[in-house]
């Protein structure tokens, strides 16, 4: 706590109050850096693995949120603190990037920083730690390529795509049900696929979730489901074979975008301008008839007298289609977008085998299922659960489960799971560091302890003696030279992970190392903080 | 330096024991709080809003309690949640539901005092769930095959909703309104088409079930009060000025008599468009907008009925029962389809003028008018009618049955017990704790009546362990008696809602080890 005088030569502290803080520099603002990062991994490390635990997140409006997805919580926890920040971006990186493993690449940075902090009070210079973190992150990199292992699916063989998903699952709230969802995730990544390009493109799978039911209840729909209900009571409720006319201009008069003044100034100008009106509804309604649609998606609102005709002529039609449903629609039924009645052509429209309105429960919630479409390469994956939270939980598992299928399509090498590839990277990492000379040395080995870290968490998330099981672990690996030995967390009563089935993909793991230690090495570079005073 | 702090100020954080303490806490208040709300002799609430002029309601439905009270605890916001789902989903339940989550923690509590982690307590509490809706499916009676036998399950269901309610002195009565109802929809949950209409004055048992159609509106003037064989165009369209749609159109004029020009026309228009509508060849029209009085006046010397501004779900509803569609355009009277009824009266409910239909085409809506002293009565009645008819709806959907008064929970907390004795491992005390929770509902349901619980979960519990027992808590006579015999019955989907949406909230809420509440957002006060 540094000490000073003010001009009569009273003493007054500065730095006392955290508010009042204004500049930090030196090792000082070092390892206020650190420990910040260090709380920010303190939070999740809990969540981590399949007995994590769950956080409540309550957001300034009063809304809860229950997650132990790393990037949802960190998103949502309001923080202030400029280094917390990064941790959060790291977060959010790794799941724009990958989609999973967002919570093991925030512990993997405390980890780092942890072991950084020790080095430092040693005296040795931040850069030279950072330049053996960056050695370590390339060996323990390799290291992952060399134990990883590739294999094989098709679209008939999904069963190791399950399985990996199932291993994300497993820390979720819904693992109760995971291979039921693992398969629909699975299902939905593949019917997506471009296998040729090995690329998925993930926005053709729409979540959607409805409260009520339950879990098991969770259904993947070949087709789309809107929230929206026919426009008019009673048009049709269920239409086989539609041919759908996809529009995004509204069923009203047009509305010309120069400026211009109708004046009405005689009766007969009055009536002509009304038979107009009464033409253009008319003609929009024929020209939807003419091109032979049998159902009409519209983003806009119709007027009640459109509404009427197209009932009238026995077209049904939905209102207030969302642009990325429409797209979506666009997209399963082989339809185009028109802009222009005047475009409408019979080539536009869409096709879709069953097109039904189904409610739920005592409400009167309604939605549209557009199903048996013209190419079915759209799917949705429709949710049911017990409560909101739960929905959206679900959402997020569901999600991180999709982003593994899809990143073992572009790239099908596997490591094991369980802690299983930290310990043998590790032990790489670790043998590696003495033909380091130099400090740098230091930094490796300091970089293998804090790999330890991950499995360090596991255990002791699975209410295991941590250090007990790690060492022992770590000997049958180095012993039988056997890398897919991991942590036990669920009691099975095998250290094999291959024997457990718990799969992760490589691309992930390999992110999570190189992201952690990237943002490790600019917080180290750090020295010095300035953040405006208070008013 | 200490412990770097990384929220912003407001924030808070709150970890381990403190949290899974505070959510306990918070879950724990709830349960109790609507607890007394259980069971045919459950006490009700007295609800104030704080809202302009201080409204007041008096419910025992635990939806609604819980929906109006404010809450900071996010455990318990979770309650509230399940609570709406069951109130959206089927539609009773809603306080059972909450009370066992409650019961549930309630026990999770004590084994973790007990030192046994929470995953295992979860693990646990799945198991247990999953046996004790086996144990239900086993037990249940499904009657689809017999109309006549599934009708009388059907009453008894409406019963037994309806004596925990307000209605319970007259549940006979509102029993056999609500299966009425419910049967007239002819399978199809879509319950806007019964209408409730609430009018204060009479008694409760004045309440009615008609089998026509009741709009709350009033005749126009001078027009007919009440046609025979009326055929009834249902519209929606503007009977005011019609406005030209046209962007940018607008009327201009130099000289006063141009302006009577226009207005002329705008009336001529008018005229014709009422031409056109009385061409349909009705006597009977109602619209959901508003009608001038100038089309009234020329609906009214074409001896028409004409009728204003009834509300969507009243001209959807119309449209329904008559069979007529919702026109907008009039060009084409032939295609248009006209509903029919036999008879148009204005007739008297207490003080009111309602126009009634009757004699209509199709018979899938029905209109109940409730009648009662009060505001508050009528309000809790129709409350109450509305969870009888959702869950009778839902019945006949999913036709499986189980008898009430506690039978469900003691037959699951009988094979969950023994499910706890075959299981090795800590997980067997959670599970034990899973039938405490299920025992718990009886018990409740007693202290509610006054009864001496003890005793009579006991007698209760010993009465279970022979197959096949029937015995649950009859709570008119305070002792243990055969629910088939005394036509006590629940419906299955409402018991296993409850269930699993009380497992799955529980399990949610144990998982969490750390909460994180966020600065509230600022509002501007605009006192």
């Amino acid at each position: 706590m540094a000490l000073a005088f003010d001009e009569y030569g009273r003493p007054f502290i500065i730095l006392k109050e955290q508010d009042q803080k204004t500049r930090l520099r030196g090792i000082e603002a070092q390892k206020a850096n650190i420990s910040a990062g260090k709380a920010v991994a303190r939070i999740l490390r809990t969540s981590l693995g399949p007995k994590g635990m769950d956080k409540i997140l309550q957001s300034p409006d009063g809304d809860v949120t229950i997650t132990n997805d790393g990037a949802t919580i960190l998103e949502q926890m309001d923080v202030d603190n400029q280094i917390a920040k990064l941790m959060v971006e790291l977060s959010r990186s790794q799941d724009y990037e990958i989609g999973d493993g967002t919570t093991g690449v925030v512990v993997m940075a405390g980890a780092l920083l942890e072991q950084a902090e020790r080095l430092l009070e040693r005296g040795i210079h931040p850069i030279r730690v950072a330049e053996g973190y960056e050695m370590a992150s390339r060996i323990a990199v390799e290291h992952l390529e060399h134990i990883s292992q590739k294999f094989d699916f098709g679209t008939t063989n999904i069963e190791p795509l399950v399985q990996t998903c199932m291993t994300t699952l497993s820390s979720k709230i819904v693992n109760r049900c995971k291979r039921h969802l693992a398969e629909i995730s699975v299902k939905a990544v593949l019917s997506v696929a471009d296998l040729e390009r090995k690329d998925v493109n993930l926005d053709m799978i729409k979540v959607e979730g409805k409260v009520g039911g339950k879990l098991e209840d969770t259904e993947l729909i070949y087709g789309i489901t809107v929230d929206k209900d026919m426009s008019h009571p009673q048009m049709p409720k269920q239409i086989e074979d539609a041919k759908i006319a996809i529009l995004t201009c509204p069923f009203e008069p047009p509305k010309p975008k120069t400026k211009h003044k109708v004046d009405i100034d005689t009766v007969e100008k009055f009536q002509t301008l009304r038979l107009q009106e009464q033409k253009y509804f008319d003609d929009m309604v024929q020209k939807c008839k003419d091109v032979g649609a049998t159902l009409v998606i519209c983003q806009w609102g119709f007027d009640d007298e459109a509404n009427h005709l197209l009932m009238h002529r026995n077209l049904p039609a939905v209102r207030w289609v969302g642009g990325v449903e429409l797209e979506l629609i666009a997209i399963a039924t082989g339809g185009r977008i028109v802009p222009r009645f005047q475009e409408l052509t019979p080539e536009k429209l869409g096709k879709a085998g069953l097109v039904r309105e189904k409610s739920f429960g005592t409400t009167k919630d309604k939605m549209l299922y557009i199903e048996h479409c013209a190419n079915s390469r759209a799917v949705t994956i429709f949710i049911r659960g017990g409560n909101k939270m739960m929905i959206e939980e679900t959402k997020r598992s569901i999600h991180d489960a999709l982003c593994v299928a899809r990143n073992l399509i572009r790239n099908n090498s596997i490591v094991y799971g369980g802690g299983s590839a930290e310990i043998s990277c590790s032990i790489a990492v670790e043998a590696g560091a003495d033909k380091y000379p130099g400090v740098e040395q230091y930094a490796i080995r300091a970089f293998a302890d804090a790999l330890d870290s991950v499995p360090m968490a596991l255990a002791e998330n699975s209410g295991l003696q941590p250090i007990e099981t790690l060492s022992a672990v770590k000997s049958q690996q180095i012993k039988e030279n056997y890398p897919h030995y991991g942590i036990d967390c669920n009691d099975v009563g095998t250290n094999d992970m291959r024997q457990q089935d718990v799969f992760e993909t490589l691309i992930g793991k390999q992110q999570q190392i190189l992201l952690a230690t990237q943002v490790v090495k600019m917080i180290l570079k750090i020295d010095d903080v300035i953040s405006p005073s208070d008013y | 330096m200490a412990i770097e702090k990384i929220f912003k100020d407001d924030a808070s954080e709150e970890k381990g024991e403190r949290a899974r303490m505070a959510s306990f806490v918070g879950a724990i208040a709830i349960t109790d709080l609507v607890k007394t709300t259980l069971g045919p002799k459950g006490m009700d609430k007295i609800l104030q809003s704080t809202g302009r002029g201080h409204g007041v309601t008096v419910t025992n439905d635990g939806a609604t309690i819980l929906k109006s009270l404010h809450i900071d605890n996010p455990a318990a916001k979770v309650l509230i949640d399940i609570s709406k789902v069951q109130d959206d989903e089927v539609g009773d339940g809603t306080t059972s539901v909450v009370v066992l989550a409650g019961e549930l923690l309630r026990e999770a509590e004590k084994l973790v005092a007990a030192k046994i982690h929470p995953m295992t307590i979860i693990s646990g509490y799945r198991m247990a769930a999953e046996c004790a809706r086996n144990a239900l499916l086993q037990r249940v009676v499904d009657n689809k095959e017999n109309a006549e036998k599934f009708k009388s399950d059907l009453m008894k269901i409406a019963r037994t909703t309806l004596s925990s309610k307000i209605l319970s002195q007259d549940k006979e009565h509102f029993a056999q309104l609500a299966v009425d109802a419910v049967m007239r929809l002819k399978g199809s949950t879509n319950l806007e088409a019964i209408q409730i209409i609430k009018k204060p004055g009479g008694s409760l048992m004045d309440s009615f079930l008609d089998e026509g159609f009741i709009l709350d509106k009033k005749i126009g003037l001078g027009q007919p009060k009440r046609i025979e064989n009326a055929k009834i165009l249902v519209a929606n369209t503007a009977m005011d000025t019609d406005k030209v749609k046209i962007y940018g159109a607008r009327v201009r004029v130099d000289s006063m008599s141009k302006v009577a020009e226009i207005e002329g026309a705008e009336k001529e228009k008018m005229r014709e468009k009422v031409q056109k509508i009385i061409a349909h060849g009705i006597n009977c029209f109602v619209n959901r907008q508003l009608i001038y009085n100038f089309p009234e006046e020329l609906f009214a010397d074409a001896g028409v009925l004409a009728i204003e501004h009834a509300d969507f779900d009243g001209i959807e509803r119309l449209a329904l029962v008559t069979g007529g569609e919702i026109a907008s355009t009039f060009d084409n009277p032939e295609s248009v389809k006209i509903g029919h009824c036999k008879l148009i009266e204005e007739i008297m409910i207490g003080e009111d003028k309602l126009i009634h239909f009757s004699g209509v085409e199709m018979g899938q809506a029905c209109t109940i008018v409730l009648r009662g002293a009060s505001h508050h009565v009528l309000d809790e009645a129709e409350r109450s009618l509305h969870d009888a008819l959702c869950v009778l709806s839902q019945t006949v959907n999913d036709t499986r049955v189980l008898l009430g008064g506690g039978w469900p929970e003691m037959v699951m907390a009988k094979e969950v017990d023994e499910l706890a004795r075959k299981t090795p491992g800590k997980k067997s005390h959670a599970i034990e704790a899973f039938s405490r929770a299920l025992v718990a509902i009886p018990t409740i349901i007693a202290d509610n009546a006054g009864l001496d619980s003890a005793d009579l979960v006991a007698q209760l519990r010993a009465a279970h362990h022979k197959e096949g027992c029937n015995a649950g808590i009859d709570v008119i006579s305070g002792s243990v008696g055969d629910m088939a015999e005394l036509g006590i019955s629940e419906s299955f989907k409402v018991k296993q809602a409850v269930l699993l949406s009380a497992t799955e909230a529980a399990e949610m809420i144990l998982r969490v080890d750390e909460i994180i509440t966020c600065a509230p957002r600022q509002r501007e006060d605009r006192m």
